[in-house]
């Protein structure tokens, strides 16, 4: 902490627990009262410009470098743009279900890291708990057996990652047209070892959300909770859905705004504003103006929006989720814990059914049909709905790329959020103390964002939390890098 | 004829007359670092990766003829010391980046570095501007990646009977061009020629193949550059 002579200025941590960094600015009236609360994002858009040029099948090798958090879900959302340029309309089942394995793999390593490592000391010990404590080691120390449980989950995750990829980071298995792999006996007997722990422990990460959401709804509810729209794929028949499907919008009350929308064209319902502030775009429902058309993404928008899971067990988990706001959108921003436990369990009893099916061990891997000049492809990334959009010219050269990330998508929510937790707890206070400036990091963990991710940098940002003065000056800033 | 008599790093080699240093060493299992060089075609003694120490004086093995009585080393400090640098620049004065090539795993120039342990080059990287050749529809060329190695070259004219490509420029300027026109859609060059096959690195190469060979199952995932050649050695009876 620094304090200088006349403004008086506050070096405060900022959000350490997020991927990647960003910049939180509160700005006070006369009254010391909070007025305007704002995420800033350091913006790095070389990527759409370097890919130009490029060879269409690179593509999904080369934007997975954009994240190095969930690289898997840039890698598949591409390779579904580019299956629809090659005109690979239908994959063959081996294709389809090993990059379905992969994605799975890719949401339980990234969900249980996020559970574990990130937000569990909030969870675990309370917003207000001795820094020292309130992190991961805090953890490790006082519930040895979660930390562990927290490894080995991520660590399968990354296995079947690597098992479907090829490596467990930055692999190459999904291809135009399909995949360049199956899975071998052995590595699927490996995994079918360890599925049943896996499934114990997906239950126990459920009940532990759970409990803490419901034993401390009261304190939760408000707590930067936005009454939003959400927008999620969904399957044809309205089950929950992270690979196809189409786009979903939902109000706050839970009315379609639009539903089984074709990737294709998400551009005609979605418009992206530019705001001078901050170098993320702000993405909007096109039939709600920029004004309401903002919209969650994520782990709670998919439960809302889901009429059900495929799976029993996650079915059974998400009856529980919405029969405590009786079967209405939650708007619970601490929320998003609970569902996104509920998405690990149905992701490992995915992984459970796939590891049963014969066409895993398929040889047919890629299919090829008529070019097309252009493609969509959208699916649900751990951190939510995510869109690639391409355009190659007939010399297989990328012209033109659009990527809409999931961070993205909460900018706006998240910005709301920052500005109700420091309305509730900062306005009027001139003494920040650790925990409260923790109250704006945990509202925005909750989104589990990726801040490097959503601007596209190759690196990571430092984050900073700065305070104003109603005349614009700024009186407190802290720095957590 | 009595064969030709000379050591590798003091061991005995035999040769017959004509062949090369490199093509001793070959036979006999010692594997010499390369680039420009390949058994289908004539030595051309470019790259200089496969420079040894000839009675103390660095030469291309290559090209260099065995004779009687050499005392060559290969794998001394010093010649281990020159390739490094080598190979270094060459990755330098290109555009390498193996994370999204789709030779990855199958690239020569990869391979040695990862035999020699290069993770990072030590030489200030210089981002030559380079251009891609996408005008045929079967077959591209990523200048960012060309070593200048002249296989193509070579194997379109002495292999193919084509003569597609040709060097154009000097110095920092080389760079490999189409003899028929400026793009390679004019030539008359096919995705079955020799030419495309043998590049080292990811330079050249027919289309829409990339990444259809899964990491773990690649050329060099299975085992480094130069096994093969090795494995000749330790074949052999003691
Ligand atoms: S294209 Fe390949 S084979 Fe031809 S000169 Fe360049 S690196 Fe050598
Ligand atoms: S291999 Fe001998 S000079 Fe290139």
């Amino acid at each position: 902490m620094t304090t200088t002579t006349g403004d008086r200025r506050i070096v405060i941590e900022p959000v350490t627990r997020v991927e990647g960094h960003g910049k939180v600015s509160i700005l006070l009236d006369e009254d010391n009262k909070v007025k305007q609360a704002r995420l800033h994002i350091v913006e790095f858009r070389g990527f759409e410009r370097f890919i130009q040029g490029r060879l269409l099948w690179e593509v999904p090798v080369l934007v997975q470098r954009l994240c190095g958090i969930c690289p898997v879900s840039h890698h598949l959302a591409a390779a579904k743009a580019l299956d629809r340029i090659v005109g690979a309309d239908k994959l063959t089942p081996t294709a389809e279900k090993m990059r379905l394995l992969m994605h799975h793999g890719q949401f339980l390593q990234s969900h249980a890291l996020h559970f574990f490592h990130l937000c569990s000391p909030d969870l675990l010990f309370g917003f207000d708990a001795d820094v020292a404590m309130r992190n991961v080691i805090g953890v490790a120390a006082a519930h040895r057996d979660l930390a562990v449980q927290g490894v080995m989950m991520r660590k399968f995750g990354q296995e079947i990652i690597k098992a479907t990829a090829g490596k467990k980071i930055h692999g190459t298995g999904a291809i135009p047209g399909g995949i360049n792999k199956n899975l071998s006996i052995a590595e699927r007997d490996g995994f079918l070892k360890d599925i049943g722990q896996m499934m114990t422990w997906a239950r126990g990460v459920v009940d532990i959300a759970r409990g803490y959401t419901i034993d401390n709804l009261a304190t939760l509810a408000d707590f930067g909770s936005l009454d939003s729209n959400y927008l999620s794929l969904a399957a044809a028949d309205g089950s929950y859905e992270i690979y196809d499907g189409g786009l979903r919008a939902t109000t706050c009350d839970g009315e379609i705004i639009f539903d089984h929308v074709d990737n294709q064209l998400y551009d005609q319902y979605l418009n992206e504003e530019v705001r001078p502030w901050s170098y993320m775009k702000f993405p909007f429902i096109k039939s709600l103006g920029p004004e309401h058309g903002w919209y969650r993404v994520g782990p709670l928008a998919r439960v809302n929006n889901a009429d059900r899971f495929t799976t029993p067990e996650a079915e059974q988990a998400r009856q529980e989720f919405a029969a405590v706001t009786d079967g209405k959108p939650c708007h619970v921003t601490m929320g998003y814990h609970w569902a996104r436990m509920i998405e690990l369990l149905h992701s490992v009893e995915c992984i459970q059914q796939l590891l049963n099916d014969t066409d895993l061990q398929g040889t047919d891997l890629v299919v090829n049909g008529e070019r097309r000049a252009e493609g969509v492809g959208i699916i649900e990334a751990p951190r939510g709905t995510l869109f690639h959009h391409y355009k190659v010219d007939e010399k297989d050269q990328v012209t033109m790329a659009n990527l809409i990330v999931s961070t993205t998508s909460n900018n706006e929510p998240m910005n709301r959020s920052v500005q109700k937790v420091a309305e509730d707890h900062l306005s009027g206070r001139m003494e920040i103390t650790e925990g409260m400036l923790n109250h704006i990091e945990v509202a925005i963990r909750a989104y589990d964002p990726c801040l490097s991710c959503a601007t596209h940098a190759m690196g990571q940002m430092p984050l900073t939390i700065e305070l104003y003065d109603h005349e614009g000056t700024r009186i407190d800033e802290r720095v957590r890098g | 004829m009595n064969p030709i008599k000379f050591t590798i790093d003091g061991i005995r080699i035999e040769a017959t007359a004509g062949q090369t240093i490199m093509e001793a060493a070959d036979a006999a299992g010692i594997y010499i670092p390369r680039l420009c060089a390949h058994p289908e075609l004539k030595p051309y003694g470019s790259c200089r990766v496969c420079t040894v120490l000839v009675n103390g004086r660095p030469q291309s093995s290559c090209t260099q003829p065995a004779s009687d009585g050499l005392v060559v080393e290969n794998n001394s400090e010093q010649t281990q010391h020159i390739r490094r640098d080598i190979i270094e620049m060459l990755f330098v004065e290109g555009n390498h980046y193996c994370m999204f090539c789709e030779k990855s795993g199958n690239c020569e120039l990869q391979a040695i570095a990862y035999r020699f342990g290069i993770t990072a080059p030590k030489f200030a990287l210089q981002f030559p501007a380079q251009n891609v050749d996408a005008t045929h529809p079967d077959i591209f060329i990523d200048r960012n990646r060309c070593i200048l190695c002249a296989r193509c070259v070579r194997a379109s004219r002495d292999i193919d009977g084509k003569n597609v490509f040709q060097f154009l420029g000097r110095g920092a300027k080389r760079h490999l061009g189409i003899n028929s026109d400026a793009n390679l859609k004019n030539s008359n060059i096919d995705v079955t020629d020799r030419a495309i096959g043998i590049c080292p690195v990811g330079a050249l190469l027919p289309k829409r193949v990339g990444f259809h060979t899964a990491v773990g199952q690649r050329l060099y995932d299975i085992e480094p550059i130069g096994t093969a050649i090795e494995r000749r050695r330790s074949a052999e009876p003691a």
